[in-house]
């Protein structure tokens, strides 16, 4: 086919990955928007099939099937609840891509020095260079995500200084090459110290951090693909690569907003690394942990007329989404208003808990932003902490000394009654203490979330 | 085209693109943040054509292969993992169940 066949088939595809993102926008159009987007990247495949210069070998095609299968399988079978991990293998195995496409180009252009065009040049490095880290970074994310390797942050002295030298070094090799020297080893060797960045950049983030740097990988991926369209001088890859890096790249900026924190402080601040002693000492005259029986809550509950639930990672882990809605179906049935509270950094995703709700079939015009859900608890009766803790954390708001000191809270303690689901007492994901937990009008319910939640759901029926 | 004018049709097309990506994304609602982290996941999957242009250039030697190979496995296995699980997290989201109401 003519390239100007190819070239506009290219851009049916463009115009439905932007029709995709805008259908987001509401719900109800969403999912069409994303099937959309499918059949543009089949239209996109088969434009390239058919470009000259692209000889079909059945290499490629065993290579598509299989990468296809992995792909579909690990689509179809992962839990909702692991859905974060998943996204985030899904990025890694993009930006290794671009980044594969870079070496291949790359060592189809140089043998004859100085044969590559300067903007070419460029983005081989940058594609080499953003894809890597986005590859094993989003494997380190993966791996801390599936608690292959600990969560929270691992840090040693001297780590920024390392970090820092890696970066350097690459972004001096990458000049380098730029600048002329066009040797193979130099791109292995920028390939092998992205890697390895990509792993120490991602190893000392961790706990509540995660959605917002899964959330840059996925933008890191998107400009690794779009570097490769300069690359290739191929215009659907440098739109739909920079599409999405654009809003990658808004989106963590938005999350870095909802925790009232720079993009900066989430990447090197190495969150939670703060001393015990400043966290323990603003508690002040500590309170008592006022440990509640499910019968208990169960009367709370029942004889409510407002409750919000306000799920945390705690009910993803346990799984204990279906039990909710069963909860809240039965003190519906009573005559109980409920609805839930979403923070916009519950979870370990971008609006985790949103989803993880929709699996449960709660409808979405039950699910409450912060500020929507933040202007009800004042006439709420009983808040309903399910594993969440940080998002709710009131030093947030009354303790400087604390990490979170000015993020954005669910203010739960303005409600009549705060009941905690929660596993133990010790300290959540970012592992710093909150004194909602002594709060008098809290009482803590101790035990796995979806049986305590089994446990409230047979209590009530049986009032 | 000369090389440099089409180094700036690029540019041009890639500024464009970046504005609306961020007008697009700013209408997005919260509760759809992760399937838009997911979608937009499974569109940067495009990187396959870059895959299969590589894989499928004529003068290859060993090494062109075999990486034109692995980049075709992964992109795909971005593009097909990226949309299914989005599909089935936005086929998830419904307005309102069937009404069970027990009167």
């Amino acid at each position: 086919m003519s390239a100007t066949g190819i070239n506009l088939l290219y851009l049916v595809t463009i115009v439905s990955f932007i029709l995709a993102l805008r259908f987001l926008s509401s719900p109800a159009t969403a999912r069409r928007g994303n099937q959309i987007g499918a059949v543009g990247m089949v239209i996109a495949i088969v434009a390239t099939l058919l470009k000259a210069g692209v000889h079909l070998n059945w290499e490629m095609i065993v290579g598509a099937l299989l990468g296809g299968a992995l792909g579909a399988v690990g689509a179809r079978r992962v839990k909702m609840t692991a859905m974060p991990q998943m996204v985030a293998l899904f990025n890694g195995v993009g930006g290794g891509a671009a980044a594969l496409v870079a070496l291949a180009e790359f060592h189809r252009l140089a043998p004859p020095a100085g044969r590559i065009h300067g903007d070419v040049s460029v983005a081989i490095m940058l594609s080499a260079l953003i894809g890597s880290i986005s590859f094993s970074g989003s494997l380190i994310a993966f791996a801390k995500l599936q608690e292959l390797i600990q969560g929270r942050p691992i840090t040693y002295t001297g780590q920024k200084l390392v970090n820092a030298a890696i970066f350097l070094s690459l972004t001096g090799l990458g000049v380098a090459v730029v600048a002329g020297a066009e040797l193979q080893w130099l791109l292995w060797a920028l390939l092998a110290g992205a890697l390895v960045f990509g792993v120490l950049f991602v190893l000392p983030i961790g706990g509540a951090d995660m959605p917002v740097v899964i959330s840059l990988l996925n933008a890191f991926t998107g400009l690794a693909a779009a570097a490769t369209g300069f690359e290739l001088e191929n215009n659907v890859l440098i739109v739909s690569g920079m599409l999405v890096g654009a809003s990658g790249t808004l989106l963590t900026l938005m999350m870095g907003r909802a925790m009232n924190r720079s993009i900066t402080n989430v990447l090197f601040g190495a969150f939670g690394q703060v001393t015990a002693g400043a966290a323990a000492a603003a508690t002040g005259d500590a309170g008592t942990v006022r440990s509640t029986t499910a019968d208990d809550v169960a009367v709370m509950l029942a004889y409510a007329s407002k409750v919000v639930v306000v799920p945390g990672y705690g009910m993803a882990v346990a799984q204990a989404q279906h039990d909710v809605h069963a909860l809240a179906d039965i003190l519906e049935a009573r005559g109980v208003e409920v609805t839930y509270a979403i923070h916009p950094v519950a979870g370990r995703m971008p609006g985790h808990m949103n989803v993880l709700l929709a699996e449960a079939n709660v409808p979405y015009t039950q699910l409450k932003e912060m500020d929507e859900a933040n202007a009800e608890f004042a006439r709420t009766d009983v808040a309903l902490v399910i594993g969440a803790n940080d998002v709710v954390n009131p030093d947030a708001r009354n303790n400087p000394s604390s990490p979170i000191y000015g993020m954005p809270i669910l203010n739960v303690d303005q409600a009549q009654a705060i009941v905690v689901l929660k596993r133990s007492m010790n300290p959540g994901f970012a592992g710093i203490e909150n004194p909602l937990f002594l709060n008098p009008k809290t009482s803590m319910l101790f035990g796995d979330a979806k049986e305590s939640v089994g446990k409230l759901a047979a209590g009530v029926k049986a009032l | 085209m000369s090389h440099a004018a089409t180094v700036v049709t690029e540019l041009t097309v890639l500024v464009l693109a970046i504005f609306l990506g961020l007008e697009v994304i700013s209408k997005v609602p919260t509760i759809l943040h992760t399937p838009l982290m997911s979608g937009t996941n499974a569109i940067h999957g495009i990187v396959l054509v870059g895959a299969m242009i590589v894989a499928g250039s004529a003068h290859q030697d060993g090494l062109i292969r075999v990486v034109g190979i692995v980049a075709v496995v992964l992109a795909a296995a971005n593009v097909v993992g990226g949309f299914v699980v989005t599909d089935r997290m936005l086929e998830m989201f419904k307005k309102r169940e069937p009404p069970k109401r027990t009167e």
